[in-house]
């Protein structure tokens, strides 16, 4: 690794704690902006019931002071506050309940997306325009035009409502089956048909054609030059497959009701539980943020053809 | 006649008027093809591109025309009547089946405009509200991308034309906001815009026919989603403007508040085109998206989003009523996907990916 590449590493990770800063920032900030407070649509308290509350919560302090404070704890203690609505729990210990369940269905769901997309990119790019090539090509684009939300439903009537084979509900083992079928078809699809279309052009290379004039077996130019060079772009869709699956688990969590932390976050925005709102929001797009550098960094190191800028 | 050289004696052969033989020769075969015809010319070769094409006009004029001459409107409940008990039968109809009243008509032998999709659990007609739901999701992507579109192509060609530290300063800001997860921000200020007073700043004006809830969407996409758009004509304008002929008419004393609308933007159209055309789809995906979380168009106007989230609840009994919009958005976005791509063969081969 040159000076160059550590550069850019340091440049990409500047920029990713300023964007965690920009995203506390502004979900403090638009928090606060929503007029009267998150007490306000609840029984009718007394006003000083109403003061009360605020002082317990430190809303009555100055926004600038509210906002130091809010960030020292984030940043010292991962310490988002109290739970508006969910009495004596704190908005950290609810986020890390939900994660529990929904980094094990992302991850599933991410796994399958990429074994099922590299196999059937690669099967269509070495088949090109065969009838396997065009059924795949036809099935995909019809899945990346189709909204998560709708794909979960359709999935949810067929074998839960009229097969009847698997639980609606998502909080068993076997629940997490339709979940996680929902939540990988997108990114399934997406990879691949970026899978095949990288595979075609390093099929198309010089070095490819070299290496069939000297007689390689097609086995191993399949695996050992095709596949290995294709996988690259693959390597850039890694962050946005991630942010796909966490905006998707919101809706497909609501769906199959699974216990995590889109459904939580879903919750927090229909019961105004602003710091819930805040915590989820804040956690989500760290997260997000963190997989983009990493799928970043790692394209340019595994490819050092690729220009730093 | 002498050949000298330095003469200043003309060569009068080259007066004589052309021969016949020489003008059949300058004889335009056929007329000049511009970029733009050409780029026609293939699109029409395309035969995905042009059917995606008619889909999505016959979808948008049906959309236009049809809530004018349908005899049900989308919000009207057809059981309830003035001074009189909410009449129970027109809510959930199944297709093609007619509430208590109308039957009593039918057999009077009267004609009773048929409900094709029934009606919903409130006794709306279902076919009209998914037309006017269709008009809705339709316009929505149309003007938020138009939004982004000048958004991004102003601050883009902007940060391109001047370059140095006005480049410098809008490209971080640029980068800050491509690196935020976009859908978390929009789940964010559409929650948000709906609770701040934005209903009652917008009442009395044309606005409030649109609704807040649209008007956040339009502005949460004004902030958020112009920065791809702005990256790719700064970059086309970086190019472009190291080019002879601004050189030329920057020499003639033009400003960058000629040159930029003149000479610059008309020269990366076909990019811009291309990517306003791709993301009317992505418009519509995030407003569906919104709405099923129940942060999308004010009800009772419906939106494709909004119906199919509504349907979510009757889905044992009237899976109809999730498949149906579902179904046109999928054949919205798809058509709208092959045509964008159709486009950006024909008019920039070498954007393809």
């Amino acid at each position: 690794m040159n000076t160059k590449t550590l550069f850019y590493i340091l440049k990409r990770l500047g920029l990713a704690v300023l964007t965690v800063w920009v995203v506390i920032t502004v979900t403090f900030f638009v928090m606060r902006a929503v007029p009267g407070g998150p007490f306000v649509g609840e029984k009718a308290i007394t006003p000083a019931a109403q003061a009360a509350l605020e002082a317990k919560y430190g809303l009555d302090k100055p926004v600038f002071e509210q906002y130091l404070t809010y960030l020292k704890d984030i940043v010292t203690k991962f310490d988002f506050g109290p739970s508006l609505k969910q009495r004596g729990m704190d908005v950290i210990d609810i986020i890390i309940d939900g994660m529990k369940t929904s980094i094990k269905l992302g991850l599933i769901a991410a796994f399958i997306a990429l074994i099922t997309g590299i196999v059937l990119g690669s099967v269509a790019a070495l088949r090109r325009n065969s009838i396997i090539d065009k059924i795949i090509m036809v099935i995909t684009t019809a899945f990346v035009s189709m909204p998560s939300f709708i794909m979960g439903t359709f999935l949810l009537i067929i074998f839960a409502v009229n097969l009847g084979i698997l639980p609606a509900n998502g909080t068993t083992v076997s629940g997490m089956i339709l979940p996680v079928i929902t939540l990988s078809l997108y990114p399934g699809a997406y990879i691949t048909r970026l899978t095949r279309s990288s595979m075609l052009d390093v099929l198309g290379q010089d070095y490819i054609r070299t290496a069939k004039a000297k007689g390689v077996s097609s086995r191993s130019i399949i695996f050992g030059h095709a596949l290995k060079n294709s996988l690259i772009p693959v390597i850039t869709y890694f962050g946005p497959m991630l942010a796909y699956i966490v905006t998707g688990s919101l809706v497909v969590e609501k769906i199959f009701a699974v216990p995590g932390i889109g459904r939580a976050f879903v919750d927090s925005i229909t019961g105004r539980d602003y710091p819930l709102i805040m915590g989820t929001t804040i956690v989500l797009a760290t997260l997000i943020v963190i997989m983009n550098l990493v799928s970043d960094i790692l394209y340019k190191v595994v490819d050092p053809r690729i220009n730093l800028e | 006649m002498k050949k000298r050289l330095f003469t200043m004696h003309v060569d009068l052969d080259a007066f004589f008027p052309a021969s016949d033989a020489e003008k059949e020769y300058m004889v335009q075969m056929r007329p000049s093809s511009t970029f733009f015809k050409d780029g026609i010319k293939r699109l029409r070769r395309n035969k995905v591109a042009m059917i995606s094409f008619f889909i999505i006009v016959i979808i948008a004029l049906s959309s236009i025309i049809l809530p004018m001459v349908w005899p049900y409107s989308y919000d009207a409940m057809l059981g309830v009547a003035p001074g009189k008990p909410v009449d129970m039968s027109y809510n959930n109809l199944a297709p093609f089946t007619y509430g208590y009243t109308e039957q009593q008509k039918i057999d009077e032998g009267e004609f009773v405009f048929p409900h094709i999709f029934g009606t919903d659990s409130a006794g709306r007609d279902y076919f009209i509200r998914v037309v006017y739901g269709t008009r809705i999701s339709l316009a929505v992507g149309f003007f938020a991308s138009i939004i982004v579109l000048i958004i991004g192509m102003t601050i883009g060609s902007i940060a391109g034309y001047c370059g140095g530290i006005v480049d410098l300063v809008i490209m971080r800001i640029v980068d800050i906001i491509y690196s935020l997860p976009d859908t978390l921000m929009v789940i964010l200020l559409s929650a948000v815009l709906k609770e701040s007073g934005l209903s009652e700043a917008i009442e009395g004006t044309v606005l409030a026919k649109i609704g807040s809830n649209i008007i956040s969407l339009f502005i949460v996409f004004g902030v958020l989603y112009w920065v791809s758009m702005s990256r790719l004509i700064r970059g086309q304008i970086l190019s472009l403007r190291e080019q002879e002929y601004v050189l030329a008419a920057r020499a003639a004393g033009a400003k960058g508040r000629w040159i930029i609308p003149k000479h610059l933007i008309p020269n990366c159209i076909s990019v811009v085109i291309i990517s306003t055309a791709l993301q009317i789809p992505n418009a519509i995906f995030t407003e569906s998206y919104l709405s099923f979380l129940g942060l999308g168009v004010n009800a009772p106007m419906p939106s494709l989003g909004s119906l199919a989230s509504d349907a979510l609840n009757g889905i044992q009994s009237y899976p109809s009523r999730l498949v149906i919009p579902a179904l046109v958005i999928s054949l919205i976005v798809l058509s709208l996907n092959l045509f964008g791509d159709g486009l950006r063969d024909a008019f920039d081969p070498k954007l393809k990916s």
